[in-house]
């Protein structure tokens, strides 16, 4: 018993003593194995999976209506299409086009009879691009249980507006919010300011036509 | 003995409820990070409001930007960033690539669209332009542009070509040439309006800096001889602005 418990001591020691120096010896066995050719080289070539079906949602399209308040002419409806597409959770670029039908300044109907304008050039249309930005993202709570992703933005765009006869650089200002009532419908409130310079009534000025309206768009 | 053994391999053989949804459907990856964070929101600023586990395996729905919305196994539906989820793997082992911007695409890119305005002559000048690139220093590019000044409105349409000196710098100087067409119609109050469609040519110099991995900047200055039918060629001076997304 005495003699079994010497040997599993002794023994003991010796493999504690014999672990080091195998410890120490490993990092050139190793060398010495890699310079070594092996004679099956693991091959591990990651494969990169591109999700199929994954539906990528980064266009936005839809109709607004509402007013613009045309300088000279009165206030009318306002209605068109807007077109979007998001770079980033931040950035995006839209085109714009609307029309609205002007209505009379105070001189044609204090006058009486006096008609600037013909039916056709009363017709305000206008188109834009633009880059915004979702300055302010958040959530919009609606009762306890749901709240709807949200974004108050601001764009800058430069177009064109036909009025009066004639076209006209505009640049146009806007802020909105888009709110998206389910993961691909979005309401959006976006009152702009459509700044172009006319000489439709005598003198060069800029004028500023202010549009608000009432936008759906669907993103695809 | 045998029937303890059979009881085993039942067990082993009973797919987990993981397993089992990673065999659900093809946009399904495994997580591999320690949890996955899902946001209520497409945005770094929506909250996280709950997270999946590693070893768990969500479904991919749909992709908006930088954000795909999942849904995990309790049927929780919620927004994760691309990055994270390039970590996490398919039912197979492999690596989930979902394409987006990198530093790299800043040299690797091939197409670049863009908003462009300035000034054409006095005449303020808006438009869209896009761009391939041959190479990293070689673009073919195209633009179209509505003219708007005060003595005529019109239209230009180019195409030409552009050599970028020094792509891997932040701000890189280049030069370009080519041709295009010159719609101009004057205004009626002028004496003898008449519209006319004119072929023209430009050489141009300009730089461009990036702003993101995704998006740059680029001033231009172009010099172009319109080929009019008078006795003259016309020659007018174009500066422009443009942000250029790059994909």
């Amino acid at each position: 018993m005495d003699r079994q418990l010497r040997v599993l001591l002794l023994s003991g020691l010796a493999l504690a003593a014999a672990l080091p120096a195998r410890a120490q010896q490993a990092p050139g066995a190793a060398a010495a194995a890699s310079d070594t050719p092996q004679v099956v080289e693991p091959r591990v070539e990651r494969r990169e999976v591109n999700p199929p079906g994954l539906d990528t949602e980064n266009f936005e399209a839809g109709l607004f209506v509402g007013t613009v308040s045309i300088e000279d002419f009165g206030a009318s409806v306002s209605y068109g299409a807007r077109i979007a597409y998001h770079f980033t959770e931040d950035v995006f670029a839209e085109a714009t086009v609307g029309t609205a039908e002007a209505g009379r300044t105070s001189y044609e109907d204090l006058s009486g009879s006096a008609e600037l304008l013909t039916d056709s050039e009363r017709r305000f249309t206008h188109y834009d691009l633009a880059v915004g930005w979702n300055a302010l993202p958040g959530e919009v709570f609606l009762g306890g249980k749901r709240a709807l992703p949200s974004a108050v933005y601001f764009t800058l765009g430069a177009g064109s507006t036909r009025f009066g006869g004639d076209d006209h650089f505009t640049v146009a200002l806007g802020t909105g919010v888009r709110v998206l009532a389910t993961d691909w419908l979005a309401v959006h409130l976006y009152a702009r300011n459509l700044a172009f310079e006319t000489d439709l009534l005598g003198d060069n000025k800029l004028t500023h036509n202010l549009q608000f309206t009432f936008g759906l768009t669907a993103f695809f | 003995m045998i029937r303890r053994l059979l009881i085993a391999v039942l067990l082993l053989g009973t797919p987990s409820p993981h397993v089992l949804q990673a065999a659900g459907g093809p946009g399904t990856v495994v997580v591999q990070d320690p949890y996955l964070e899902l946001r209520s929101g497409p945005g770094r600023g929506f909250p996280v409001f709950h997270v999946v586990d590693r070893g768990a395996s969500v479904e991919l729905l749909r992709r908006r930007t930088d954000w795909i919305k999942v849904r995990d196994g309790d049927g929780t539906q919620g927004w994760v960033h691309r990055v994270q989820l390039e970590r996490t793997l398919t039912p197979g082992g492999d690596a989930v690539a979902l394409p987006g911007p990198s530093p790299e695409s800043r040299l690797e890119h091939r197409w670049e669209i863009g908003l462009v305005s300035g000034d054409l002559e006095g005449a303020n000048v808006i438009g869209a332009s896009a761009a391939w690139a041959m190479t990293p220093t070689l673009l073919l590019r195209a633009d179209a542009a509505q003219t708007l000044g005060n003595y005529s409105n019109g239209w230009l349409g180019t195409a030409g070509i552009a050599h970028l000196f020094a792509p891997q710098w932040r701000v890189t100087p280049f030069a370009g040439i080519g041709g295009g067409v010159l719609y101009v119609e004057p205004k009626a109050t002028l004496v003898q309006p008449e519209d006319r469609t004119d072929t023209t040519a430009y050489a141009g110099l300009g730089l461009r800096g990036y702003l993101t991995n995704r998006f740059l900047l680029q001033a231009e200055y172009r010099q172009f001889v319109v080929f009019t039918s008078r006795d003259d060629n016309e020659e007018i001076d174009q500066w422009t602005v443009s942000f250029v997304y790059f994909f």
